[in-house]
């Protein structure tokens, strides 16, 4: 059952220089107890998207579009039904957000807050066991709770941050770039944390990064965003391993297999820049840095079109499916 | 082994930290960086190889051992320190904080010269360094600020900075880690094509074991203040023989996985080595009892330096050549 469906949603910015359309028209599911992975570099769009789903955009922005949470329509929810929405239905867990703890304060209380705000009825004993059961679910001793943050190493506070996450047993959580700033062997244990709260509780999860690897070791699906759009979609394995789109092959190929001599002495990059938002060149908007890129990409229109069993790509030369 | 540009010995690197703590953040080191060698300095948060790399750029006074620069030990003096510092270069993780966002690039790259009073061309000198660095041509870079580039062509501008002074040696330090995925190769095959047409030294310090595999000849794996396994990068990354290789090699995503080694215990702390082998603690293999004939000796037997020979060695009572001095 889907859990998160957008379907067709654009997101505009006004500014000095004019609109800046920074998302346009992407459509995504997310099924219960699974994961989409949505990968691109900064300037394409991924955390925008993500903004939509709880409304968390500012007002210079503008969404058009349907955002479906658990069939109910995010963008005309009243306020009052939208707070009892965030935490409850759907909650995120931001980049760096290990630094959005208040350091004066026990992690413990700051886990309960969320807690205590949806749920008036609860008492003070039974949320201070919720956290600790919270705490233990992301593989944390319950003594934790007494700790200030500065007493915690950065991945002890992102897996505190996943605890307040699942405080009022979300349906849907967003991680973005969740362990982008911590080291390897921390960046399992907070990837291993994830994919068992999916499994075990039945969650979905939208998860953003800009490494390919990662997402497509911790998520079932794979979106991969460039200036605004989605241009590649599918199962995971599949689109790391045989991408349909240049531009994901390009992603996948930054991050090296290790052991694989065509890597060695080889770092595989892209020439120029993502462009900027709302400055995507005409036709397909990857065309300029792409290696095969021929004449009819820049005059072209392209949209996402089905490529395979479960997967879609934009590239005009990505292999052909009778609809 | 080629001719040694810059090497530690037996380095040791203290800070006194609270009451009558001592952290001991580098702990007994040989490493040698060979002329137009790259090496990948590996290994965690915490582990010292900042420390380490800041140490070899005479940043930080060793408290044993010493520091090899052309095969002479490195003086401590003022005029030798600065001669030191031009000839060996650090670029930084963070490029946008590297910049400041109020000197035009041209500034930003001339500002070396400037510091070490160069007599030359000074135009002639950024033109040069901004196009060795890829920013074709780089008149048109001048007068650009930080925030008119893109995060690969700022750290291009900062690399234009290490360069203009013409050094033997650039320590990297996670050169790559806060760039886009798509601009990340593209300053890695900058690095190699320097130490082509330039003969540059590289030491890349990094946690991304990818980043070695792209453009390390050789690696050196550090944990607590030493390094527990080096070589070339083919064999060390194929056939890790240190316990500590194999588990951060195990982490790395990627989808037909080996099950994650993943390390448990507590984070290693510089201002209490374990005893023995200072991995044992945490070592997976004293753990799944692979370890335990020499069990004994992990817990209470300290290991020797490893030595920077060349080969592939490891500092490891069960797998490894324990052969250092």
């Amino acid at each position: 059952m889907a859990v998160l469906e957008l379907d067709d949603v654009s997101v505009t910015y006004r500014s000095a220089a004019g609109p800046v359309p920074a998302v346009r028209g992407v459509s995504l599911t997310v099924d219960t107890g699974s994961s989409l992975g949505l990968a691109g570099e900064s300037g394409s769009g991924k955390t925008t998207v993500t903004s939509t789903v709880l409304r968390l955009l500012p007002k210079s922005a503008t969404v058009t579009g349907q955002v479906l949470l658990d069939g109910e329509d995010v963008l005309t929810m009243r306020w009052g039904r939208l707070r009892a929405v965030r935490w409850a239905t759907a909650s995120v867990v931001f980049q760096g957000a290990m630094h959005a703890l208040n350091p004066v304060q026990r992690v413990g209380h700051q886990i309960a807050e969320p807690i205590r705000l949806h749920e008036k009825s609860v008492s003070e004993p039974t949320a201070r066991a919720r956290v600790g059961d919270l705490l233990e679910q992301v593989g944390l001793p319950s003594r934790v709770a007494q700790s200030y943050p500065h007493q915690l190493s950065g991945g002890q506070k992102q897996r505190v941050m996943i605890a307040m996450a699942l405080a009022c047993g979300p349906r849907l959580i967003v991680a973005d770039e969740p362990t982008t700033a911590l080291d390897v062997m921390v960046q399992q244990q907070v990837l291993e944390v994830l994919a068992e709260r999916v499994r075990d509780l039945g969650l979905a999860m939208v998860f953003i990064s800009h490494d390919l690897s990662v997402l497509a070791s911790a998520c079932d699906d794979l979106a991969v965003m460039y200036a605004g759009q989605v241009v590649e979609q599918g199962p995971s394995d599949q689109v790391f391993e045989n991408a349909h789109h240049p531009y994901s092959r390009a992603l996948g190929d930054a991050f090296p297999r290790i052991g694989d001599m065509r890597f060695r002495y080889s770092p595989s990059g892209l020439p120029g820049d993502p462009p900027f938002p709302g400055e995507a060149p005409s036709g397909c908007p990857f065309h300029p840095r792409c290696p095969q890129a021929r004449e009819v990409c820049s005059t072209t229109e392209v949209q996402l079109r089905p490529s395979g069993e479960r997967r879609w790509s934009s590239c005009l030369f990505a292999p052909e499916v009778g609809t | 082994m080629t001719e040694s540009v810059l090497e530690a010995r037996n380095l040791e690197v203290t800070f006194r930290g609270r009451g009558n703590q001592t952290a001991r953040a580098v702990d007994g080191v040989d490493l040698s960086l060979g002329r137009g060698e790259i090496v990948a300095l590996v290994g965690e948060s915490g582990c010292g190889k900042t420390t380490l790399s800041r140490a070899l750029l005479g940043l930080e006074r060793p408290s044993g051992g010493e520091i090899l620069v052309d095969g002479q030990p490195l003086e401590y003096s003022a005029g030798a320190l600065k001669k030191h510092r031009r000839s060996a270069q650090l670029v930084l993780q963070d490029p946008t904080g590297a910049l400041n966002p109020r000197r035009s690039v041209y500034e930003a790259v001339a500002e070396g010269l400037r510091v070490h009073r160069f007599d030359g061309d000074e135009r002639a000198a950024v033109a040069d360094a901004l196009s060795r660095a890829g920013l074709r041509p780089p008149e048109r870079f001048f007068l650009r600020y930080p925030h008119e580039l893109s995060g690969g062509q700022r750290q291009r501008v900062v690399i234009a900075g290490a360069l203009v002074l013409q050094p033997q040696v650039i320590i990297a330090d996670e050169p790559v880690s806060s760039l886009d995925a798509s601009v990340r190769g593209e300053i890695l095959a900058l690095l190699l094509s320097l130490r082509e047409s330039l003969g540059l030294s590289l030491l890349v310090v990094t946690h991304d074991l990818g980043v070695a595999w792209n453009i390390a000849d050789r690696i050196a794996v550090m944990y607590l203040g030493r390094i527990v396994e080096q070589g070339p990068t083919e064999e060390v990354l194929s056939a890790p023989k240190h316990p500590y290789t194999r588990a951060l090699l195990s982490v790395v995503p990627e989808i037909d996985h080996v099950d994650p080694i993943v390390l448990t215990g507590e984070p290693p702390d510089p201002t209490a080595i374990p005893s023995g082998c200072r991995f044992h603690p945490r070592c997976p293999a004293l753990r799944d009892g692979e370890a335990q004939a020499v069990a004994e000796d992990c817990r209470s037997k300290d290991l020797p330096v490893l030595s920077d020979a060349d080969g592939h060695e490891a500092a490891c009572w069960l797998t490894g050549t324990p052969a250092g001095h």
